[in-house]
């Protein structure tokens, strides 16, 4: 594939603190590489603004490979961008096509206050995963390979819930930034999984009333699904919300029997 | 049917490894194996071998494979390393071959640490990759993993507790300690530094000159030539990187550039320090391919001889050069032999 070249026009926004008045900014970007992934097409703009003596804008990334989930940007108002299952990252330049204008925000959500620019705090997210997102089994010595077998159906789903790399997409394209579909991915990894089944009660119930102090609740929208770089499957709140429901008893019962 | 002293299912990694210190000990041994014998990672992983630059000259063409398993075989098995290739590069793996090159991939080494994982500076504990202990020479086929399992799982929780055992019912240190405020003026000193250079040039470009020496020198195909020019031009652009470095904003709030800053100049000292290394290592062994030490097929050519060794290196504060210490490794049961991935 040879690389071209697009003359590409954004619209940032800019915001100096988490209580300061945001704005838009606009740049030129004039010669932007088909090649480029968005994320260094954002570096060259900044290395530009930086030799003009302008602050660069403030973004997050890590890996650039799709798994650490902190390259977050509404993409022209969608969540990672036009590419469907593609985190940020991961999203190319030759997706666009010559005098685009892209217009670049940060994930919106009470939850996700900005802290600079396109930087948002994701810690409500590890809220939830610290009330129950582990398995505290004391590990003792390596036990043999295979010892607890797992139906291929379970590893599977399991994987699937797995995947998800905590970005917050989910909260970000969600009309009631519910966490719905993060939760039940940090939930059913574990819960799927015989490891998992010791604590899936007390789990689930945490997780969930954790997750409701700091997020909207779900209406259905499916926007979550749409939205996430990993395709995490809308059935697993389902799941959730049946755990959850049969949590309330259970935890309840084992209170009961440990007198 | 023939008798065998030992089976071994499996011809990744481990099942060769085993395989081949059985056969060793003078055992008979039966292999097997549904796959083409080395294991994922030879195929598609991490291997940093001379079999890869080959490779790369060629792309690593599926169409063999997929002509014999099927494509849905293939996507069963690397599908979603397949569709990463295919969003990064815009090609399609299954119908072209893919474009591969052994980058410069990890230090392969880390800090110094003892048997219960503490580096020399006490109460300082180091484990995974970042410390030299399992994959230091070498790193094939997941042995990153490996390690920060077995640190974290089944090391850690004893050392750990051994060092504190030593503290309990010493009172926690007090931050009013002249030592935290000496760090302290230390750090802001070194944050406002980058602050008032006011140079001309980015982080980012002092970084990306830095990454074409290392690619250029330091990578996995390497010799003394060149590595003789790294350790002349690093400390060059390192100084230039000082003095004319532009890092805007404060440092009160987020700033990314002045991150940035203190990340790239660890970078000049870590550059530099692996080409010395890489220079003192007159062999060729895993991800370190010195040219001037291969065989007739052009395979890496160790020197068990000389270099059976762990090489430390010591700090001797930010300009000077660090001291070379050596460990010497001791073999027991199981003897170094040369891999081949032909």
């Amino acid at each position: 594939m040879t690389e071209e070249t697009l003359h590409i026009t954004l619209k940032v926004w800019r915001q100096d603190g988490p209580d300061e008045r945001g704005r838009f900014e606009t740049y030129d970007a004039p010669n932007v590489g088909t090649d480029m992934s968005f994320l260094e097409m954002l570096d060259v703009v900044n290395e530009n603004l930086n030799d003009d003596g302008k602050e660069p804008i403030a973004f997050e990334s890590d890996c650039r490979e799709g798994i650490c989930g902190t390259c977050d940007l509404m993409i022209d108002g969608k969540a990672h961008g036009p590419e469907k299952g593609t985190a940020t990252c991961q999203l190319h330049m030759r997706k666009y096509s010559d005098g685009d204008t892209i217009v670049i925000e940060p994930f919106r959500a009470a939850s996700f206050p900005i802290i600079k620019d396109l930087a948002v705090n994701r810690s409500a997210l590890d809220a939830i995963v610290m009330a129950g997102g582990y398995i505290s089994v004391n590990t003792g010595a390596a036990p043999d390979a295979n010892l607890i077998p797992v139906p291929k159906e379970a590893a599977d789903q399991a994987f699937d819930a797995a995947a998800c790399i905590g970005c917050g997409a989910c909260v970000a394209a969600c009309p009631n930034s519910a966490a719905q579909l993060f939760t039940s991915a940090k939930i059913q990894h574990m819960n799927l999984l015989p490891q998992g089944q010791a604590e899936r009660w007390m789990r689930t119930e945490a997780m969930v009333e954790t997750m409701e102090m700091f997020f909207g609740s779900c209406t259905n929208h499916g926007e979550c699904h749409d939205a996430c770089p990993k395709e995490i499957p809308l059935d697993l709140i389902a799941w959730t919300n049946r755990d959850y429901i049969k949590s309330k008893n259970k935890n309840r019962k084992l209170a009961g029997q440990k007198g | 049917m023939t008798d065998y002293d030992v089976l071994i299912v499996g011809g990744g990694a481990a099942g060769l490894s085993a395989a081949r210190a059985a056969r060793w000990e003078g055992a008979t041994v039966a292999l097997v194996s549904d796959a083409p014998l080395g294991g994922d990672c030879t195929f598609t992983g991490c291997v940093p071998s001379k079999s890869l630059i080959e490779a790369s000259r060629q792309g690593l063409d599926f169409a063999d494979a997929i002509g014999r398993l099927g494509k849905e075989a293939i996507a069963a098995k690397y599908g979603n390393l397949f569709d990463m290739y295919e969003r990064i590069t815009g090609e399609d793996p299954y119908s072209s071959p893919m474009r591969i090159y052994p980058a410069t991939h990890y230090t392969m080494g880390g800090l110094w640490v003892d048997y219960e994982l503490q580096s020399n500076l006490p109460g300082l504990f180091c484990v995974g990759e970042a410390n030299f202990s399992d994959h230091g020479a070498n790193r094939l086929g997941a042995s990153a993993l490996m390690q920060g399992l077995a640190d974290g799982y089944f090391v850690l929780p004893y050392t750990i507790g051994n060092y504190l055992a030593d503290q309990l019912g010493d009172a926690p240190m007090s931050t009013d300690e002249p030592a935290f405020a000496g760090v302290e003026a230390e750090v802001q000193d070194r944050t406002n530094r980058w602050l008032a250079t006011k140079g001309t040039k980015s982080v980012d470009y002092y970084h990306r000159e830095l990454g074409k020496l290392v690619w250029n020198y330091i990578g996995m195909e390497r010799d003394a030539n060149g590595l003789e020019k790294a350790i002349s031009e690093i400390p060059a652009l390192k100084a230039e990187f000082y003095k004319n470095v532009r890092v805007l904003g404060d440092g009160e709030s987020l700033n990314q550039s002045l991150e940035k800053a203190g990340r790239v100049a660890d970078f000049f000292e870590l550059a530099e320090l692996k080409a010395r290394d890489s220079l003192a290592r007159e062999e060729s062994c895993g991800g370190h391919f010195r040219v001037e030490h291969q065989d007739a097929e052009g395979e890496a050519k160790r020197d068990d001889e000389n270099f059976q060794h762990v090489a430390a290196w010591e700090w001797n504060g930010e300009d000077a050069v660090q001291t070379r210490h050596q460990e010497e490794l001791e073999f027991n049961y199981v003897k170094p032999s040369t891999r081949s991935y032909k």
